[in-house]
């Protein structure tokens, strides 16, 4: 829905501005995505200063890297959220999804089945929710934010059904190297280099792959990329699909973390997942963004709520800050966008005056 | 056009009155007059805010914030009423809806005045407004022996032989109906969901009407805060968390295209009575209330593939009908 809507308006738009205006909009939008990754590194600064002023123990180089544990798996399904969302579309029941991979995985473990078949089995369950998201989204072309709703709700009901109030606690030993593990021989976590590698493959093929020009173009207009021979829904499907098996990857980890499976688990971390996606300047409405900005996001966020949680904010109120950053990040570039359209516009009227 | 959504509304009627029968066949408690009047009684809260959601859904937006609003005004009320336990009824429930007006326009404010698609903006309000709940609360629960009893019993009690809670229900009915469908406002808002462009251009005010749905949908959402509240006798930090997907849910199997432009206030009607029914129906055969979510999943889904391909279906034929 979204995506057609903003592709009738840069049509709209695009047909009544002349070349060189369109250009000038084009270099300052450019500018703009540049000032935005700069301003979040800024930002960033500030929160490590904040949080180093706050506890003597912060900004020391285990503690750093140990506090990326609390984070890993929501930057893991950011980074196909930023596909997804970049097609113009949403997907809110990634967090159902985590959830009821994680039951899956725990029934693989109660059944006696060893590490490499539960990597599998959440890898497998992960990309299949997610491709039946998909499914009902570009078969019967309904408005993804309408099927993901409905999937929020089945996929965690599933997963309760299956559970009640129950829990998943026995996984073997092996499995636990994945969530609490340290890369052998360092102090790296082992979630923070998977975390790396996954956002440098997303990176090289969003910004170097014709695949990423394709969905780029698809967020910009998806009925003009329709007409120029994409086929649009395949596209949109494989990042749908790309979306569960980040679910999956990020419900190995959680729940190799954790060590336990609840129905409740991940309850909320969609809204999470959709902020860092927003912070890292990726448009809401599609077809702008950039991996840099996604991977600055993560980290903001991340010891954002690390300091929050250093002084003893409890994690109901901190959703609150969460929801205001959400809607920050999203007003913030809009806003600055009309100051500079009336700001350039003044000037243009001044230049014409004699 | 009319003789297809004619259809839609009694076939849920039927389907509706299958189901009552069905389950009644399983469990005989369920079809005595006590329960039916229970069913009604739990499903007006439930069709008193969709009525709210409904109206955002016609514009073509969504409100997942419903249920957050609902808590934190249930939560407000009751604290209210705890302190000054002599406060006269209609007072408790003009604050609500004040309550409920304020963080809709705020809603409101971020689609309209700031472009933020409402699936986002209220997914964000959503949180916030739960979080203000714990800081109002300070993390306690209101219980029934500290509320005042006229607040209490107010859903209990019944006007002219008719429970209350079937009153405002009505009343609601009533009011949005006239609302919709005889006023130009009420037009305007069908207008936008059906296309937004055009609307703009024969010159409604679209920013404006999103704002008033939003507004709307907080003010009952607040009065729903309310009932909730006294219905349920306790005010606690979670109270109706979730229920923002069982309104969607109301809508979209009462026959409202997600999309916007369509559908009625008896269609939601139906289809909170359909959710209140399946909700007492799991309790009376003993199924696990761990089936609820899912079921409801299960429901919003098949729901709305249905009224995307009876849409499609009936676009054609109507194409049809004109080529020859």
């Amino acid at each position: 829905m979204t995506g057609q809507k903003s592709g009738t308006e840069t049509s709209a738009r695009a047909g009544t501005s002349r070349d060189g205006a369109s250009r000038t909009r084009a270099h300052s939008l450019r500018n703009l995505a540049t000032q935005w990754e700069m301003l979040l590194v800024y930002l960033l600064v500030a929160v490590f200063l904040v949080n180093s002023f706050i506890s003597p123990y912060f900004l020391n180089a285990p503690n750093l890297l140990d506090s990326t544990f609390n984070f890993m798996e929501k930057a893991i399904m950011a980074l196909p959220m930023m596909l997804v969302i970049i097609c113009g579309d949403i997907d809110i029941s990634v967090a159902s999804n985590l959830a009821l991979t994680s039951v899956f995985m725990g029934m693989a473990s109660a059944a006696g089945a060893h590490t490499p078949v539960l990597i599998l089995v959440g890898l497998v369950v992960g990309s299949a929710l997610g491709w039946f998201n998909g499914m009902l989204i570009t078969r019967f072309a309904i408005p993804s934010i309408a099927v993901t709703i409905g999937t929020l709700s089945l996929y965690r009901g599933i997963a309760s059904v299956i559970l009640g109030d129950g829990a998943y606690t026995v996984y073997p030993r092996s499995f636990a190297y994945f969530g609490q593990g340290y890369i052998p021989g360092t102090h790296v976590p082992f979630e923070l280099v998977l975390f790396a590698v996954l956002a440098a493959g997303t990176g090289f093929l969003l910004h170097k792959t014709s695949f990423g020009r394709r969905v780029y173009a698809i967020g910009n207009n998806q009925t003009t990329t329709r007409f120029s021979g994409v086929n649009v829904d395949r596209y949109r499907l494989i990042a749908f699909t790309l979306n569960g098996l980040a679910a999956g990857i990020a419900s190995i980890l959680l729940t190799s973390r954790v060590g336990s499976t609840r129905p409740n688990i991940a309850t909320g971390w969609e809204l999470d997942v959709i902020t860092t996606v927003v912070l890292g300047g990726v448009a809401i409405t599609g077809g702008r963004g950039k991996i840099w900005g996604v991977a600055l996001g993560v980290f903001l966020l991340g010891f954002l709520q690390f300091g929050m949680g250093l002084v003893n904010i409890p994690g109901q109120v901190m959703n609150i800050a969460d929801g205001f950053i959400l809607i920050i990040a999203i007003m913030a570039p809009e806003l600055i966008r009309r100051g500079r359209a009336k700001a350039s516009l003044s000037a243009r009227r001044a230049a014409k005056a004699p | 056009m009319k003789d297809l959504f004619k259809r839609r509304e009694t076939s849920l009627f039927v389907i509706i009155l299958i189901l009552a029968a069905a389950v009644g066949f399983r469990a005989h408690d369920f079809v005595t007059p006590g329960n039916f009047l229970f069913i009604f009684k739990d499903s007006s809260i439930l069709f008193v805010v969709s009525i709210g959601q409904f109206l955002v859904i016609l514009t073509g937006g969504i409100d997942l914030s419903v249920a957050s609003i609902m808590g934190f005004t249930g939560m407000s009320v009751a604290l209210l009423d705890k302190v000054n336990p002599n406060m006269p009824l209609v007072v408790i429930i003009l604050a609500a809806m004040a309550i409920g007006f304020v963080l809709g326009s705020f809603n409101g404010l971020l689609v309209s005045a700031l472009n933020i698609p409402p699936i986002i903006a209220t997914l964000g309000t959503l949180s916030i407004y739960r979080g203000f709940v714990i800081v109002l609360s300070g993390g306690t629960w209101v219980s029934a022996d500290q509320m005042a009893a006229p607040f209490r019993d107010f859903p209990q009690a019944s006007f002219l032989g008719l429970s209350n809670m079937i009153c405002i229900a009505i009343v609601v009915f009533a009011v949005f109906a006239v609302f919709l469908h005889l006023t130009r406002k009420g037009r305007d808002i069908y207008g936008i969901g059906g296309n937004m462009l055009a609307s703009q251009y024969v010159g409604i005010d679209v920013k404006k009407t999103n704002f008033m749905v939003f507004a709307l949908s907080g003010i009952l959402s607040g009065l729903a805060g309310y009932l909730w509240v006294a219905f349920y006798a306790s005010a606690a930090n979670d109270s109706a968390a979730g229920l923002e997907l069982q309104t969607v849910a109301a809508c979209v199997v009462g026959g409202v295209s997600i999309l916007g432009g369509y559908g009625t206030i008896a269609g939601v009607l139906l289809g909170s009575i359909f959710i209140g029914v399946v909700k007492n129906a799991l309790s009376m055969i003993r199924i696990s209330p761990f089936w609820q979510v899912a079921i409801q999943g299960f429901v919003i889904l098949l729901a709305i593939v249905l009224n995307t391909v009876l849409d499609r279906r009936a676009q054609a034929s109507m194409l049809k009908r004109r080529v020859l």
